[in-house]
């Protein structure tokens, strides 16, 4: 059911003010796995929330829903104090962590979600209607009648999603959905949810290692970094905000001497005696065609590919940049 | 609420369920329940054929009687063993719990019900055919007695859980809790009466086994389905056992709740 502004008490479905959580270690000093946080989430928003190991993304999110209490800070979730308004929250939220199950382990999956839509309240036409979506989006038929310890990675992950997002939650939280699973699997849980999104204006927080979910699925990335926040800003951004350069890979006609000197450039290296070389631009200072151009005046081309910014590197010199 | 109570019985009947999975630890519970009974009477009634008389009000047919009706008991009664929620809480698991908008002493209280009843049928009816074989027993006469004795034995199952549940709620300030789970469960089966009955117990054993829950776990259940409380004072041991349940359960809301604040889930 979606939420009014009203209803939340404001314009963001997702408010953290200087939000702090200190964990006490033994044998070691206290450690802020999340130290003083702020930011907004809109309504309608999809938000990748990434960041490396031990950056304080799921110890963000057990606050977000209730789990774990701030030291410091407040957090409020669809218009609730999750701490205090834990069971209210609950039936606003879908959460999937990726690495704790929320079905029966021992029981057939599909009296998992005839719990879950009792929990949720959801009457029975409801919960066979949604059910039976889910049950052909994610592709689950086949293994409705089988113990959930019995399913593979991919179809328990497909499991955890549809159960998550039975009660058609206003805001949907995945930590990790697509950890450990095929090509496949990922893309087609990755449709799933555009596909949600589009036909319920559901707000998405996700955390991943994966860049391609953050890609495929969310419009802002927010960058944590030893429990701070590094970034906040679209992916787009976030490459050109660490001048992560773009590169242009040439073949040529015929061996050449390396392509020192074409402005706004740094020659990487070359192969087969020059016949393919790799030279690094900044897209903000100049284009794929004019440095194209200046390489023609030196050598045929005969064949050329530009390798846009890895993902994993923009972030990786995020993390360096602020250690 | 009366959502609730169907998602209560959904979560029983998962409960029950999920125990009748595991066929084989159920023969070899019937197997040891039996075995543990055989001695447990045999010592029993020689005891009290060692006496000469009646101890405590106990001649050798109704001590048998208390013996085997712990025997039907035991595998429902849960004494002793279990940790889930508080390995749960220590691996972090517990955070799946926390997503769902129920109490959480109650989700698992109503998982344990059916758990209970399962090992009831499975585990504890075997025991009758047994003792009523072996050495006799005594069967409740009318209908009434019991509808009474199938409700001291939910009440008994509720009441031990929830006793469980607030010693595995120590998993949210302790690393480890083994040895409060171990203590506890050697002071909770002595004061139950699974060894004894508490009628044997000396005068101040038997004021402080009074002043806890624990009686109400197995005896005031083995006392009303043996007959050896009945009328009145039956109805009144029931009415002890449900001001425990709801003392047990308000305790665990509240120790749940402090428990909360102080949880560390990290990572993951």
């Amino acid at each position: 059911m979606p939420l009014t502004p009203a209803a939340i008490g404001g314009d963001s479905i997702i408010d953290v003010d200087r939000l702090t959580r200190v964990f006490r270690r033994r044998g070691a000093p206290a450690l802020a796995a999340v130290d003083g946080m702020t930011f907004q989430v809109a309504p309608g928003e999809a938000v990748g929330y990434i960041g490396a190991n031990g950056a304080g993304k799921s110890t963000t999110i057990k606050m977000l829903t209730g789990i774990l209490a701030p030291t410091a800070g407040t957090a409020r979730t669809c218009g609730f104090d999750p701490m205090r308004e834990r069971r209210d929250l609950a039936r606003h939220i879908g959460v999937v962590f990726g690495q704790r199950s929320q079905l029966w382990w021992d029981l057939p999956l599909q009296e998992s979600f005839e719990i879950l839509a009792s929990i949720h309240r959801l009457d029975a036409p409801r919960a066979a209607r949604r059910t039976a979506e889910l049950v052909e989006l994610l592709d689950m038929g086949a293994t409705l009648t089988q113990p959930v310890r019995s399913l593979s990675l991919g179809q328990r992950m497909r499991a955890e999603v549809a159960a998550a997002l039975l009660h058609e939650p206003a805001l949907v939280i995945l930590d990790e959905p697509t950890i450990g699973l095929d090509v496949l699997s990922k893309a087609s849980l990755r449709e799933f949810l555009i596909r949600e999104r589009r036909e319920r204006e559901t707000t998405l927080l996700l955390t991943t290692h994966d860049m391609g979910d953050i890609q495929r699925l969310c419009d802002r990335v927010l960058v944590v970094d030893h429990g701070r926040l590094a970034y906040d800003g679209t992916l787009t951004g976030l490459a050109d905000a660490v001048g992560v350069q773009r590169v242009l890979v040439v073949d040529l006609d015929a061996p050449t001497e390396a392509l020192h000197g074409i402005p706004h450039t740094r020659w990487l290296g070359s192969e087969g005696d020059g016949v393919r070389q790799r030279l690094a631009f900044d897209a903000k200072v100049t284009t794929a065609a004019a440095v194209l151009t200046e390489v023609a005046e030196r050598a045929g081309v005969r064949d050329l590919t530009i390798d846009e910014p890895d993902i994993e590197d923009v972030v990786r010199r995020i993390y360096s940049a602020t250690t | 609420m009366r959502g609730d109570l169907r998602t209560y019985w959904l979560l029983a009947r998962a409960g029950f369920r999920r125990q009748a999975t595991y066929r084989l630890a159920l023969a070899a519970g019937i197997f040891t329940n039996s075995v543990f009974g055989v001695i447990r009477a045999s010592i029993l009634v020689s005891a009290v054929a060692g006496a000469g008389a009646a101890v405590a009000g106990y001649d050798a047919r109704s001590v048998s009687s208390y013996a085997w009706w712990g025997q039907v008991l035991i595998g429902s009664v849960a004494l002793w063993g279990w940790s889930e929620m508080a390995d749960r809480v220590h691996s972090g698991d517990i955070a799946a719990d926390f997503l769902r908008p129920l109490p959480l002493h109650l989700t698992y209280l109503a998982a344990d019900l059916g758990r209970a009843a399962l090992a009831l049928l499975a585990r504890g009816a075997p025991m009758l055919a047994v003792g009523a074989l072996y050495s006799g027993m005594t069967f409740p006469a009318a209908p009434t007695e019991w509808a009474l004795g199938l409700l001291s034995i939910a009440l008994a199952v509720a009441a031990a859980f929830l006793g469980n549940y607030l010693v595995n709620c120590a998993a949210f300030w302790l690393v480890e809790i083994r040895g409060l789970t171990l203590a506890y469960s050697i002071v909770a089966t002595l004061l139950a009466g699974l060894f004894v009955p508490v009628h044997w117990f000396p005068d101040w054993l038997r004021l402080v086994a009074a002043a806890t829950p624990f009686p109400s776990f197995i005896q005031t259940p083995v006392d009303i389905l043996s007959g050896f409380a009945a009328g009145p004072a039956a109805w009144r041991a029931v009415a002890v056992q449900v001001g425990w349940v709801l003392a047990l359960g308000v305790a665990g809301a509240s120790v749940t709740a402090a428990g909360r604040r102080r949880l560390e889930v990290q990572g993951g």
